[in-house]
């Protein structure tokens, strides 16, 4: 053992440093420094990043002596005595921060750069923060704050929010605020579940089967028993309840038994807890497997061929979806011209920048505690439950904030296998995943592969569209029924389709599950009929837009699925408003063409463009309801409780407006609690783009009842008319009266009326596919046009600009939303671009941020404009519908498009190979 | 399952040697550890007794100029090349290749010698320095040698001297002279890993509008860093109006040995980059040399 003596924050320390420690471990564990974070361990993301001796360092992979004698600045130090440093405010008012798991990376990577230049150009920031990664995408607001910082110590200026042109008119709502949690977010308080600890607390790890598809035959745990520092090894023997889970079929099991199979190289064998991480993966290698290995299916066309192998014994037919509409032969037979083609696209990884971690303990009451960072709290605690077989109350899931989740923290990690060495050891366990192990494991997007037939008379008109669509789930179903649901209903676009047949197949392969992810199935349909309709265009040589226009979905059209659209059906104004935004652009000829570029002769560029439309929440027919709390407390402010969970996107600062709105209070009256299944009714999943819509209603509507309330007490006590008082700033005023809300309260109670209230919201009842109703009860729209510019020789693609036309109701947090947007736009930049999760023969090629390249801040275009329209859907709160799915959407199309535009290269699958590109064009 | 047992920082190179000669067998020496700490974690280097950091050793870190030599410490960051006037003024092409390397977390500890010793063929420092004609110092503790860079390679990852006696402490080049000039330049794959495609350094001396003399290196192309001897002997000599690009590019595309590596890019793509980059470094270093532009017109990829 060493010891290391150095400066932190201005404090000397000396502490001692273990063999192989890294500066980071230091920081965080040593010295409980939790605001320097742990994402990738491999130098990729920046996350980490600290101050050593005045210049950023990544500190997960500094050894702690290097920093021996020497200087370390951490987000902690950045602060000076409580004031924030001008990043720090700029990265609040300027939405820099989301969910802020990289912000004090962010962050201090930019401190040095003001540091060596005090006034950075766009291109000293992307520069220097270029390996310092944000999954959310806040990278535009990020330069403009560091912008916006810089200003502000050189000039004088202030840090100021910048404005919208939604911005609203009501009091609270549709106006600029910072989120609440945004001070914690920048100085590094901020508390994800890796930054707590218990006295005591064990480590676990999980034995992974590191083979696709296998037998377990024997399964020997002597070794890693009796190995020092090892406190427990539990295999599926040792589940007491359901082994299974899964949120909606339970085919996954927690761990795999002897006799059992094993069907993806990420399904756990044993789990280990020990006093330190390092024994506990130490126990891992002790521990002998032996499996019959079994061959394996990876593709799910080749899954459906009647001699595959079989990764289920019911076979590798997850859900067959169908959808039909009129007739599709009289369709086509109407057609003047049919075309035909298939798409593939391959899986994504969500790469939140928080990898998976569960804290188990077991409290004095004898209840199970898990921490957990996830998007659906209560499915957590029903499903630790049952694999405990213990009722579901005496389970508490409690989440700290989350470090992205994208549809990633949907679905069963750590939780139970941290529950079970919990309950088995009597200690606090802790099972923290690493990147690669967390690529390994949760589930990622479906890989599809998508065949369009489209029937079309002379001037553009659908008369016909078939669609077959084949979506890999992987080993395990997750929501790979609902996945390619989704997938199915949008496969033919938004737009008006008489005739209509589609076929979906859900497959099991032995890949890594695929489940939910921003675009839920949807993303995949949109980047095939997307692409599909600009080939039908220049085969009918019709202008994209206008074509796409005459078949657009309005108010009164009617969905594949049959479902009349009543209202709230934007797609004409996103189109309109993007078109006008490309004319800004380019005011001469066809806005599609392909253009040189002035002294670049082997550069070309061209617009390409895109629509979108996805369901807002559950919807074919799952009930969809939450439940808020909100209550008046004892000082005067208020709390509103839901299990929802805040992954980045805004929802705390989406339910503190409509709170403070509907109550007539101050924002920062308006506390809010989320994901406590012991304190917070049930919100539902975050997912479906969902949140703002069902759990904001239930705030709104336990807002307004609870103000009712309060009404009915003053107009009873001071024998009023309710309309004879208004609440402004979290008082009531009533003939010339102030009332504090402390004393409404304080009334209320009295009189023996508890000023809390849970509204459980129910959203609009929608049906499952082949039934009469509608399969959804809201629909955003998008409209995208995207410039590229391409070198002809070396097929390298760069994006310059993107307009993006985004219906989404009515903006309720519009810093929130451009966040949403534009974070949105950038991971599907990502998708278009830099990413592909790669397998071979089950095994993952892509398995660490090395190999899985997410987009950076040099992959930002220049110009990014987001427009929005508001054509509200009445039931939604204020009118809002969802937008945390939509924006992502159309970016691989419209990139595509645009390719094809630039060059007369068409791709069919995404990302963009620059490779095949280039010999396309030599050839 | 630690990534090392012991660590070392030695202040000189006498103590670094030292340390190293008199080290258990699996030790290994630690620059900035961008690349070594990460092949340990990442299984692809075994974990390690004795760490040997030699980020103090301060006759490492050091950039001087003396009699015609730049003499380049191997622990120098690629932060300090970059931002090194001598390197600036001398080395525009290792500028390039060590300025694209990361982000300013990974140049502030990431060294030259590192990137070399690492042994990549496509190391972007590396082939940089190659286009130089750079001489490698080693050092043990039976003293000091110097040899051509180039002779220090053996494979992908290899090198020919023992890394358990020997020690890179530093590089040498020669000062820039009139009508001296360097380039680099690279292709990158969006998707994964973040090695070049391909890269490319070229330096040149332009005397009377001439190529009087010329070096070319590039990776991969090949197991180990490439020098493109045969395509230097040919451009050697030539007028810059000449046509000899199409011809240049011919010679330099049988000379490499290029491959398709799985998941980053094909063979025939790189033969493809081949003469894009060429054109590309060798306009840029003439340009330099002469202060004015310089394009190159006889241009026939086929």
């Amino acid at each position: 053992m060493n010891e290391l003596t150095c400066w932190v924050n201005d404090e000397q320390v000396t502490v001692p440093v273990e063999p192989g420690e890294m500066l980071s471990d230091v920081i965080r564990y040593r010295l409980g420094l939790t605001g320097t974070k742990i994402s990738c361990s491999e130098s990729e993301c920046g996350s980490c990043t600290v101050l050593v001796d005045d210049v950023p360092v990544l500190s997960c992979n500094y050894p702690a002596l290097k920093a021996q004698g020497k200087k370390v600045v951490t987000i902690e130090g950045l602060a000076d005595q409580g004031t924030l440093h001008p990043l720090q405010e700029a990265f609040i008012k300027n939405g820099a921060a989301q969910c802020g798991f990289c912000t004090p990376g962010q962050i201090m990577t930019a401190a040095a750069l003001l540091e060596e230049k005090p006034e950075p150009t766009r291109d000293d920031i992307e520069y220097a923060l270029n390996d310092t990664l944000c999954r959310c995408g806040a990278y535009p607001a990020i330069t403009n704050a560091v912008l916006a910082a810089a200003e502000h110590i050189q000039h004088g200026k202030p840090i100021e929010f910048p404005t919208f042109d939604f911005e609203g008119e009501l009091e609270v709502v549709g106006q600029t605020v910072q989120r609440p949690e945004g001070v914690k977010k920048v100085t590094g308080e901020a508390v994800f579940a890796d930054d707590i600890t218990f006295p005591d607390m064990l480590h676990g790890a999980t034995l992974r089967a590191g083979i696709p598809h296998g037998r377990i035959l024997k399964l020997d745990t002597s070794r890693a028993e009796a190995l020092e520092g090892v406190q427990a090894v539990l295999t599926a023997e040792d589940i007491p309840g359901r082994i299974n889970h899964g949120l909606v079929i339970q085919d996954w099991p927690a761990l795999v038994g002897v006799g059992e199979k094993v069907r993806y190289v990420g399904d756990a064998v044993a789990v280990v807890a020990a006093d330190t991480r390092q024994i506990a993966k130490q126990a891992l290698s002790l521990i002998d497997v032996e499996y019959e290995v079994l061959p394996v299916v990876t593709d799910p066309v080749a899954a459906r061929e009647p001699d595959a192998p079989q990764v289920h014994e019911e076979g590798n037919l997850l859900k067959h979806i169908k959808v039909d509409k009129g007739d599709i032969e009289q369709g086509f037979a109407e057609a003047d011209i049919i075309m035909e083609d298939v798409f593939t696209t391959p899986a994504y990884e969500h790469a939140f920048m928080e990898p998976e971690c569960s804290i188990a303990r077991i409290t004095e009451d004898e209840r199970v505690e898990i921490y957990v960072g996830s998007q659906i709290p209560y499915a957590d605690r029903d499903q630790v439950a049952a694999a405990l077989d213990i009722p579901g109350d005496q389970v508490r899931v409690r989440g700290p904030l989350i470090g992205g989740g994208f549809g990633g923290k949907e679905d069963i990690a750590g939780q139970i296998h941290a529950a079970m060495l919990a309950r088995a050891t009597r200690k606090p366990v802790k099972i923290l995943y690493d990147r690669h192990e967390s690529i390994l494991v949760h589930p990622k997007r479906h890989a599809t592969q998508i065949q369009v037939k489209l029937g079309l008379k002379k001037d553009g008109t659908l008369t016909a569209a078939q669609t077959e669509l084949y979506g890999d789930t992987g080993a395990y179903a997750s929501l790979g029924t609902k996945v390619m649901g989704r997938a199915t209903t949008h496969s033919t676009g938004p737009y008006i389709v008489p005739h209509v047949k589609i076929d979906c197949y859900a497959m099991y392969t032995n890949n890594p599950p695929a489940g939910a992810f921003r675009g839920f199935g949807a993303l995949q349909a949109d980047f095939a009929i997307e692409v599909m309709m600009d080939q039908a265009a220049e085969a009918l040589n019709l202008d994209p837009i206008a074509f796409r226009r005459k078949n657009a979905l309005r108010t009164g059209a009617t969905t594949n699925t049959g479902q009349r659209l009543k209202e709230s059906v934007g797609l004409l104004e996103c189109m309109e408003k993007t078109e006008a935004a490309m004319r800004e652009h380019l005011p001469e000829g066809d806005l599609f063409r392909s253009r040189p570029v002035p002294g670049e002769p082997d550069k070309r560029r061209a617009w390409g463009y895109a629509l979108a439309f996805k369901n807002t929440g559950l919807g074919e027919g799952a009930p969809d309801k939450a439940t808020a709390e909100v209550e008046l407390l004892q000082d005067g402010t208020a709390e509103v409780r839901t299990s929802s969970a805040e992954i980045g996107q805004g929802l705390v600062t989406v339910l503190q407006m409509i709170t403070a709105q509907e109550l007539g209070m101050e924002l920062d009256q308006v506390k809010v609690l989320l994901s406590d299944t012991d304190l917070t009714p049930d919100g539902g999943p975050t997912t479906a783009s969902r949140q703002t819509y069902i759990s904001g209603n239930a705030a709104r509507h336990a807002s307004i009842t609870l103000r009712n309330e309060m009404l009915a007490t003053l107009a009873e006590k001071y024998d009023l008319a309710p309309e004879e008082i208004t609440f402004k700033d979290g008082t009531a005023r009533m003939n010339g009266k102030t009332l504090s809300f402390q004393e409404i309260g304080k009334a209320m109670r009295e009189e023996g009326r508890e000023p809390k209230i849970a509204y459980e919201y129910w959203a609009p009842e929608t049906t499952p596919l082949g039934e009469e109703g509608d399969k959804h009860f809201a629909y955003s729209f998008a409209a995208q046009a995207i410039e590229v510019e391409v070198d002809l020789k070396t097929g390298e693609v760069q994006v310059l600009k993107t307009i993006a036309a985004t219906d989404v109701g009515k903006a309720i947090n519009p810093l929130g939303l451009q966040g949403q947007v534009e974070g949105g736009i950038i991971m599907g930049l990502g998708h278009a671009l830099t990413e592909e999760f790669i397998l071979e023969n089950g095994r993952v090629i892509t398995d660490h941020l090395a190999r899985y390249r997410m987009p950076s801040i040099k992959h930002v275009p220049r110009v990014m404009e987001s427009l929005i329209v508001e054509d509200p859907t009445a039931e939604g709160p204020y009118g809002a519908k969802g937008v945390g799915e939509i924006s992502t959407m159309s970016v691989p199309p419209a990139v595509v498009n645009a390719v094809y535009n630039a060059t007369g290269v068409r791709f069919k699958r995404v990302p963009v190979d620059q490779d095949w590109l280039a010999r396309q064009l030599q050839d | 399952m630690n990534l090392f047992q012991d660590y070392a920082q030695p202040e000189t190179i006498d103590e670094a040697v030292k340390i190293l000669s008199e080290a258990p067998e699996n030790s290994a020496v630690l620059a900035g550890g961008t690349d070594l700490l990460l092949d340990i974690r990442q299984g692809r280097h075994p974990e390690v007794d004795l760490l040997v950091d030699i980020s103090a050793v301060k006759e490492m870190g050091e950039i001087t100029l003396e009699e015609g030599w730049i003499f380049l410490g191997a622990g120098a960051t690629h932060k300090q090349i970059i931002t090194s006037p001598l390197i600036q003024e001398n080395a525009q092409c290792v500028v390039e290749g060590c300025g694209l390397i990361g982000g300013p977390q990974v140049r502030n500890v990431a060294t030259i010698g590192g990137n070399v010793a690492h042994a990549l063929p496509a190391g972007d420092g590396t082939v940089a320095l190659l286009a130089l004609d750079t001489e490698v110092q080693l050092a043990s503790r039976e003293g000091t040698r110097w040899l051509p860079l180039i002779e220090i390679f053996a494979g992908p990852g290899r090198v020919t001297f023992d890394r358990g006696q020997e020690l890179v402490v530093g590089f040498r080049f020669q000062e820039k002279a009139e009508g001296e000039a360097s380039a680099f330049h690279r292709v990158m794959r969006p998707q994964g890993v973040a090695i070049a495609i391909l890269n490319i350094s070229a330096w040149v001396k332009v005397v009377e509008e001439r190529f009087a003399d010329i070096r070319i290196s590039c990776g991969p192309a090949g197991p180990k860093p490439f020098r493109g001897y045969e395509t230097e002997g040919f451009i050697r000599g030539k007028a810059l109006d000449d046509n000899f690009f199409s011809e240049a590019s011919r010679i330099l595309g049988e000379e490499v040995s290029l491959r398709t590596s799985a998941h980053r890019a094909t063979k025939e793509y790189r033969h493809q980059l081949l003469p894009v980059l060429l054109k590309q470094v060798l306009e840029t270093a003439v340009s330099r040399s002469m202060n004015r532009p310089y394009h190159i017109e006889d241009v026939n990829h086929e």
